[in-house]
């Protein structure tokens, strides 16, 4: 299968490309630049480098979010559109799971996040089976404190990796001590190769169309409008 | 530029809250203008929430395209090249237009084009009658009110501008003070329909020798007057002051205009922009070009308001000219028109 990843969920801009289901190519950058800017000459010249054509696509893979609404909707709107112009399927897979993935040889749990702002993470959390993670409990927006005293209740060792981990590092030291490991930096970027792993695997659900974020939140304006209007917003 | 190449153009509008896409040949025939509004989203907030408007384009953009490829009866090898409107615009809502139509020209292996929000409705006109030179646009919008000199295609001087509030800005200002729902500039208009303009609202004509337009000071004499008025007691009716406020807007708008098509020697005029679909506006620029022998030209209702096939429009000529966008084209919510 020949596969195209695609990941702008966080200020991280990766793109990769399988070739009969070998990773042969992937562009990664770090720096807090513009996606929509460089995106497409970013999947265009990889393209180049290793000799194929759009045409030659099998289904698209994108990282589906939690992140930045912004950057997510670039990378979404990208792959469905291709997706959709080529006639291939896209298939999305959680931000998390793709990050998680670098840890699948840690003997413990896995809890990759990204920072959300005030105190916030988009987060979840995993455990290696075989060399692929499985997910032990759902993605999620939360308070990191209150994630993290969740956490301890399993007595077990947790690897955390983030690219925002600076910012996060000393409260998950002081809070969990001994427990805690925290990933390296290479660990703690997530790579569009482990994407396009993950999404090879993954079955197609429903058509390019409906295909889109999941950003779990709602958008600012519309939770104030349902807390204003006394209803429960339905799910997070 | 060769006019001579035929052009089938796909377009993609995404600057506010119209998702829309639009396949046009040889740039005035329309195959295809599938416009998605998501007003009755953003009714509840009382205006457009951009983050909301964003995550409508990304849900709808596919649907829509292949929505505008059927009826166009089109397939993707008789697409010449993608246009898609690059700003002004809210920015999360062009990104999603932007990174679809860079996605579907690398897929397609198509140019692809940016072309401004406003030569867009320029170009409406053209839709409906040839563009021809020099002639002079009366843009009207939510965001803008422009007067725009061309003395071709693709040149485009501004020569006045709005130095506060756009007009659709203040219609939706004072309708809300009146208590009348979003989005309120349409029911102003048709509430002037019904009304005298009885009270006599200041105009700003600024200096004498310019064609700029200022709407702010009108905004706040509307409020103060009604306010007021409840103090002593009168009452206006919404239909009486929804004529008077519009009078003074077309009174200047319609002189301000007038003005500037002789003293640029035009005899060809343009109204554009989704204030365009103004019925009160549109009579009183009628009546005024007749006057002054001009030539006028109005979009029909669907093609004031933001649409794709006007992008198409504007971007045929782009084509023909051979000015294509390459993988770096970005949505700006600023972007200048020169
Ligand atoms: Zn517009």
């Amino acid at each position: 299968m020949n596969i195209l990843a695609i990941d702008t969920s966080t200020y991280v801009m990766g793109v990769a490309l399988l070739k009969e289901g070998v990773p042969v190519g992937e562009i990664v950058t770090h720096e807090k630049k513009n996606h929509s800017v460089r995106l497409m000459a970013g999947i265009r010249s990889l393209f180049n480098e290793v000799d194929l054509e759009p045409k030659d696509l099998d289904r698209i893979v994108v990282s589906e979010g939690p992140g930045s609404y912004t950057g997510v909707r670039i990378g979404v709107t990208t792959a469905k559109t291709m997706a959709w112009g080529l006639g291939i399927p896209v298939v999305g897979v959680s931000s998390m799971e793709q990050l998680a993935q670098n840890g699948r040889h840690f003997p413990g749990l896995i809890s990759p996040f990204f920072d959300a702002r005030r105190g916030q993470v988009f987060t979840g959390l995993y455990e290696d089976q075989h060399g692929t993670v499985r997910e032990l409990k759902e993605n999620r927006m939360a308070i990191h404190t209150n994630w993290i005293e969740a956490l301890k209740e399993f007595s077990q060792p947790i690897l955390f990796l983030s690219p925002d981990m600076e910012k996060h590092e000393q409260l998950i030291q002081d809070e969990l001590g001994e427990l805690a490991v925290i990933g390296s930096p290479m660990e703690c970027l997530p790579r569009p190769t482990e994407l396009a792993l993950i999404g090879m695997q993954k079955p197609v659900q429903g058509d390019t169309h409906t295909f889109s974020p999941n950003y779990l939140r709602l958008a600012e304006a519309e939770a104030k409008w349902l807390e204003a209007n006394g209803k429960r917003k339905e799910n997070g | 530029m060769n006019q001579q190449n035929l052009a089938t153009i796909l377009a993609i509008e995404t600057s506010c809250d119209e998702t829309s896409v639009s396949v046009v040949k040889n740039g005035r025939e329309v195959l295809s203008n599938i416009v998605s509004s998501q007003i009755e989203s953003h009714k509840r907030f009382g205006g457009v929430v951009p983050e909301i408007a964003s995550r409508h384009h990304v849900e709808q953009i596919t649907f829509i395209i292949e929505e505008a490829m059927n009826e166009a009866n089109v397939t993707k090898e008789e697409i010449d090249a993608i246009a898609v409107t690059e700003g002004p615009g809210l920015v999360g809502a062009l990104l999603v237009g932007v990174n679809a139509a860079k996605a579907l020209a690398f897929a397609w292996d198509k140019p692809v084009i940016g072309v401004h929000h406003i030569a867009g409705h320029i170009y409406a006109n053209h839709i409906v009658d040839e563009l021809t030179f020099p002639l002079l646009t009366l843009v009207v919008s939510g965001g803008h009110t422009e007067l725009i000199y061309m003395k071709e295609h693709g040149s485009f001087e501004v020569i006045g501008e709005t130095r506060d509030d756009a007009v659709g800005e203040a219609y939706d200002k004072v309708a809300r003070t009146l208590g009348l729902p979003y989005p309120g500039g349409p029911r102003m208009d048709l509430l002037a329909q019904q009304g005298d303009p009885v009270i006599d609202f200041p105009r700003a004509w600024l200096e004498a020798d310019s064609y700029d337009f200022s709407f702010s000071g009108l905004k706040s004499s509307v409020i103060n007057t009604l306010h007021n008025a409840k103090q002593r007691g009168d009452e206006w009716t919404n239909e009486e002051i929804a004529a008077s406020f519009q009078a003074s807007v077309i009174d200047v708008l319609v002189t301000k205009t007038m003005k500037a098509a002789k003293d640029k020697g035009v005899n060809r005029l343009l109204l554009a922009g989704g204030v365009a679909a103004n019925k009160g506006l549109r009579q009183a620029l009628t009546e005024a070009s007749e006057k002054e022998g001009l030539k006028l030209t109005i979009p029909p209702l669907k093609l004031c308001t933001d649409n794709a096939a006007m992008i198409g429009a504007a971007g045929t000529f782009l084509y023909w000219s051979g000015k294509y966008a390459d993988d770096r084209l970005n949505g700006q919510a600023g972007l200048m028109l020169d």
